[in-house]
């Protein structure tokens, strides 16, 4: 079925000027981080148009949610944002949690497991964001550096849960295990062995001049256009705004722990550039592994393992909330991730499960902020928004 | 601002009949808009420096079905108050298969509303009356049908290739 809109979008491509040339790139790019399509429409080597076509990763987690339990779904979530799967369950369960109304009888212990596999989590993530954005700039060895660390990352969630990259750890109710005996000495080591190689991360990348000369000043976002546009997380903070949902919503065992959410501050150029944004990510490292820290030391202490601990004790037999609807919003390492839920009252399954991924509405501001640039630059724009197609098409 | 002020301040401003009904009964109280008039309700809480609901959360079309109803939620949130918001309408579907239920457009009020709105466009077929741009988003932009609706048989063919 063709309709209006789309007719006008080809006679937009079908009558171009002169001087203008449509170049396609995509969905098969290194740069797009995925199957993204970009449509440039382009004059020499400036961009005066860019349009984003998506879904060629669409798997229809919306139609699935609709058709089975909020258990099964759990492994849907991880596949949402693969890089981040801790993350996207932990948001799915707390909102199902939140619904049956169990979401204060859930033990510490577990709380505090689950905070800390998802901020291991979020540096894998964004461990990912800095390498690949290195080789969008054209910097090879922080791509290896990057993922040289991640596997550590990767090694101990496949401890925890079997898996190296879909957990499906994070249960309604509790965990699928408890942490293996010796995990926390070895997330100790883990963050012992990191902290100086985010040193020179920094020396490498972060303040390179060459790296700050291509990423400083380039596809600026003012914090109005940011919010309009409904982007979140390090795009928010890089735009300048203290907006970090752990704090706001203060969920989980967030407001006991101490950390501080950065924000970009334009040192190299103006604030909300692309520079920046990769600078919040680097102390959101930080900032999570002071998390882990805390962490493993009341893991240690106060909420010491102990032979009758079952993380599964509270798991409900049933899910079967009272009619209602709820949206439950959450930090991803991509910005927030929320799932509005309808349940009917009656059955397991939901009547509608609706995601809103952060990269969606993040890379929605695209075509706003890279009028104009080079087309150079629109790739350290694309890379700097760190999308993830498996959350963007869902 | 509370709940109750945020529907005082909604009927002094438009009168009685802009809000048509409210869900207190769930975790998050929800009010029921009058669908005309949902773009002039979010461009009144976004600016009003009272409650300045700016960011656009969510945007979630339904498919109610057995009650024969489309719907639309919106999910506000404000960020100088740090307060939640939830906006729902609905309207009876229509008779023909053809005609597509209707709400207007929030995208010249939130951005963001565009890409959200194509999405329930895409999958509910839901029509936003003055969107810029309302193509299909996630699915080819021949697909037939609108595979979120209660009502979707999926086809057995794809361009002539048969779907097992």
């Amino acid at each position: 079925m063709i309709n209006e809109a789309f007719k006008r979008y080809q006679e937009r491509i079908q009558n171009l000027s002169a001087e203008e040339l449509v170049l396609n790139m995509g969905p098969q790019h290194p740069s797009t981080h995925g199957v993204l399509r970009l449509e440039l429409i382009t004059d020499g080597e400036i961009v005066n148009e860019v349009i984003p076509h998506v879904g060629y990763l669409h798997r229809c987690f919306e139609k699935h949610g609709q058709s089975m339990s909020y258990q099964q779904t759990i492994p849907y979530t991880d596949r949402l944002d693969y890089l981040s799967s801790m993350n996207s369950s932990h948001a799915f369960v707390m909102g199902v949690e939140r619904m049956l109304g169990i979401d204060q009888e859930i033990p510490k212990r577990v709380e505090y497991i689950r905070v800390l596999v998802c901020e291991l989590n979020r540096i894998g993530s964004h461990l990912i964001a800095l390498g690949t954005y290195g080789i969008d700039i054209g910097a090879f060895t922080p791509f290896l550096w990057c993922f040289r660390d991640r596997e550590h990352i990767m090694g101990l969630l496949e401890w925890a849960s079997g898996a190296r990259l879909l957990y499906n750890f994070i249960w309604v109710g509790g965990l699928f295990y408890d942490l293996p005996v010796g995990f926390e000495e070895r997330c100790k080591e883990f963050v012992d062995y990191f902290k100086p190689k985010m040193v020179e991360l920094n020396e490498l990348l972060t303040n390179n001049q060459v790296f700050i000369n291509r990423t400083a000043n380039v596809g600026v976002l003012p914090l109005d256009v940011a919010i309009n546009y409904g982007c979140s997380g390090p795009m928010l903070r890089g735009s300048g705004l203290k907006w970090d949902l752990r704090r706001i919503d203060g969920y989980s065992v967030y407001p006991e722990l101490d950390f501080d959410i950065p924000v970009g501050k334009g040192e190299m150029g103006s604030v909300g550039d692309c520079w920046d944004r990769f600078k919040v990510r680097i102390d959101e490292i930080g900032e999570s592994l002071k998390m882990i820290e805390q962490c493993v030391e009341r893991l240690q202490k106060e909420l010491k393992r102990t032979p009758d601990f079952d993380p599964r004790a509270k798991l409900p037999r049933k899910i079967i909330p009272k009619a209602q609807d709820y949206y439950i919003r959450a930090e991803n390492p991509k910005g927030e991730l929320g799932f509005y839920f309808i349940a009917d009252g009656k059955t397991e399954i939901p009547k509608r499960v609706k995601a809103r991924g952060p990269s969606f509405n993040n890379l929605s501001v695209l075509p706003a902020i890279s009028k104009g640039v080079m087309i150079a630059d629109l790739v350290a724009i694309i890379g700097s928004i760190d999308i993830v197609l498996g959350e963007l098409d869902r | 601002m509370s709940f109750e002020e945020i529907k005082l301040l909604l009927t002094g401003k438009f009168g009685e009949s802009v809000i048509v009904g409210e869900e207190t009964a769930g975790l998050q109280p929800a009010l029921l808009i009058h669908p005309k008039q949902i773009s002039e309700v979010c461009l009144f809480l976004r600016d009003h420096p009272q409650t300045y609901f700016d960011f656009l959360a969510c945007l979630s079309g339904v498919d109610y079905g057995q009650e024969k109803r489309f719907g639309v939620v919106y999910h506000l949130s404000s960020i100088p108050y740090q307060t939640q918001l939830t906006l729902k309408v609905s309207v009876e579907k229509p008779a023909g298969p053809e005609v597509l239920p209707s709400f207007p457009t929030v995208s010249n009020v939130y951005r963001t509303a565009d890409w959200h709105e194509r999405e329930a466009y895409d999958l509910l077929g839901i029509d936003f009356e003055g969107h810029p741009d309302l193509r299909r988003i996630l699915l080819p932009d021949d697909w037939e049908g609108f595979p979120l609706r209660n009502d979707y048989k999926s086809a057995e063919y794809y361009k002539g290739i048969r779907i097992d």
